[in-house]
């Protein structure tokens, strides 16, 4: 059977614009959350979110590809970069055999809006020729196609918030059936416009706090939305004896994957947690390691009052008695919701909390929830011996996947 | 005058630097495809109070001007 590993990692997030910096400010605490600074907020409800602080995208593309992309690819093409230059994986895969796997959520949103804003003001031969190929979500991927000519199956998945999980997930699946060599894989976001920020408010997914110190707190009974996060993270997938063969640094292995659908509502979970069980189950019982101690679990963790119980109801479900011994924490409490790229930032955490053996704290966690009653690493980051990570993302449309990473 | 705008416009859209651009100079010299040609027209359309066709197409930066110039007559 094929194993597939990971050679490389990117992360652009609100608290670090590389992995080695983003990873010492989630093992500190360090929470990415302030005043919205992209536009004004007089008249919004939400005047908070994570942004990505101090991004040039020149350092990683010419001048005429950052004018012909949204933010959301220029993040995607920037986290891949750093991923590709980790790995050192180009020039050793033939380019039929590597994929790109890189979803987003709502793909060009800041890009839809000011076109249309174009249309409806002076007509439609104002529209730019660029509107569809800078809007459409599945660009990203194909952007960093043409960058690496990578030449495989090009997959950008949308499942919302589960967008980074699910990429990962069917990557996984890919090599380990012998379809790709190495994938390149991950999420993008940059939702944190007027039009985003308006309809995720009026939605009613987004807490309206201005206290940042109170707004994306996981699991705490005060909870009362998710604060929107933005960025995007990227990972390097590769078969184990292609990775063993040229010598590649290996962070951790991909054992298992679960996706299933809520196939209940729009954007509310059912509160049974059936399929979101099922989800984590799946990937927990495919990696082999029920018998271990020793598990982290990079919560889903929103901070909305449906998510965080119903996931913990997940949660109990699917580790039965091991749920209590699991160390939970949703990052976050830090990095705010990074929607589509959420998934896979984390997946990097739960690789760094695999190597390190540091589990990263849910920051904010001060009034415990009787309805959320795991071990979530309340405010502090802790020294643990770990030898498997669950990362589990649910999205609108009741979207659950989850993957397993094994320390290798 | 045609050419000086249309040059100072190119300059924006191409990644070669210091590329000096005569009539002879090709689109595909500068690296701009079809889709950057639909966003120079409509540019050239704001900035000399024009109507341009989109539909046209030309290889040299020459026959872009002379183009323009038949419509400013």
């Amino acid at each position: 059977m094929r194993r597939v590993v990971v050679t490389g990692m990117g992360a652009l997030t609100p608290v670090g614009n590389d992995v080695g910096t983003f990873w010492n400010n989630i093992i500190s605490g360090v929470c990415g959350i302030g005043r919205i600074t992209r536009f004004d907020t007089s008249e919004y409800k939400v005047k908070i979110a994570a942004e990505v602080k101090d991004f040039d995208p020149s350092v990683y593309m010419e001048k005429s590809e950052i004018r012909k992309t949204d933010l959301f690819a220029q993040f995607a093409i920037a986290a891949a970069a750093q991923a590709v230059e980790d790995s050192g994986i180009i020039g050793s895969v033939e380019p039929d055999r590597l994929g790109v796997y890189f979803g987003s959520g709502t793909g060009g949103l800041e890009t839809a809006s000011n076109e249309i804003e174009k249309l409806l003001s002076s007509g439609p031969k104002k529209v730019s020729p660029f509107y569809i190929p800078m809007m459409i979500a599945n660009i990203a991927a194909g952007h960093i196609a043409i960058r690496y000519n990578a030449q495989g199956p090009c997959i950008p998945i949308v499942t919302a918030c589960a967008t980074g999980t699910n990429s990962i997930g069917e990557a996984y699946r890919t090599i380990k059936h012998g379809y790709a060599e190495a994938i390149i894989t991950g999420g993008a976001e940059a939702a944190i416009t007027p039009i985003g920020l308006a309809g995720f408010t009026n939605c009613l997914a987004l807490t309206t706090t201005e206290d940042i110190t109170a707004a994306s707190i996981p699991f705490d009974k005060r909870r009362s939305g998710f604060v929107m996060g933005e960025g995007a993270g990227a990972l390097i997938l590769e078969e184990y004896e292609h990775a063993i063969k040229r010598g590649a640094k290996i962070y951790a292995e991909i054992a298992g994957y679960g996706s299933t659908c809520d196939a209940y509502h729009v954007t509310a979970p059912n509160p049974e947690a059936v399929s979101s069980a099922k989800a984590i189950e799946n990937a927990y019982k495919e990696s082999g390691m029920t018998e271990q101690k020793g598990i982290y679990i990079n919560a889903h963790g929103t901070s909305t009052p449906l998510n965080d119980k119903t996931e913990t109801l997940a949660i109990k479900k699917a580790l039965k008695e091991n749920a209590y011994s699991a160390l939970v924490s949703s990052t976050k409490s830090m990095t705010a919701h990074m929607l589509g790229a959420a998934g896979a930032v984390e997946a990097i955490v739960c690789i760094l909390a695999l190597q390190n053996q540091i589990v990263p704290p849910t920051i904010g966690l001060l009034e415990p929830d009787p309805e959320c009653d795991l071990d979530y690493v309340p405010n502090k980051a802790r020294e643990a011996s770990i030898s498997l990570a669950l990362s589990s993302s649910l999205g609108f449309g009741g979207h659950n996947g989850c993957i397993a990473i094994k320390k290798i | 005058m045609v050419l000086e705008k249309v040059t100072e416009i190119l300059k924006n859209y191409s990644d070669t630097e210091g590329v000096n651009i005569t009539k002879e100079t090709t689109f595909k010299d500068l690296g701009i495809d079809s889709l950057d040609f639909v966003e120079i027209l409509m540019e050239l359309e704001e900035k000399l109070s024009i109507e341009l066709e989109i539909e046209e197409n030309f290889a040299t930066i020459g026959e872009l001007v002379n183009y323009i110039e038949q419509k400013l007559k």
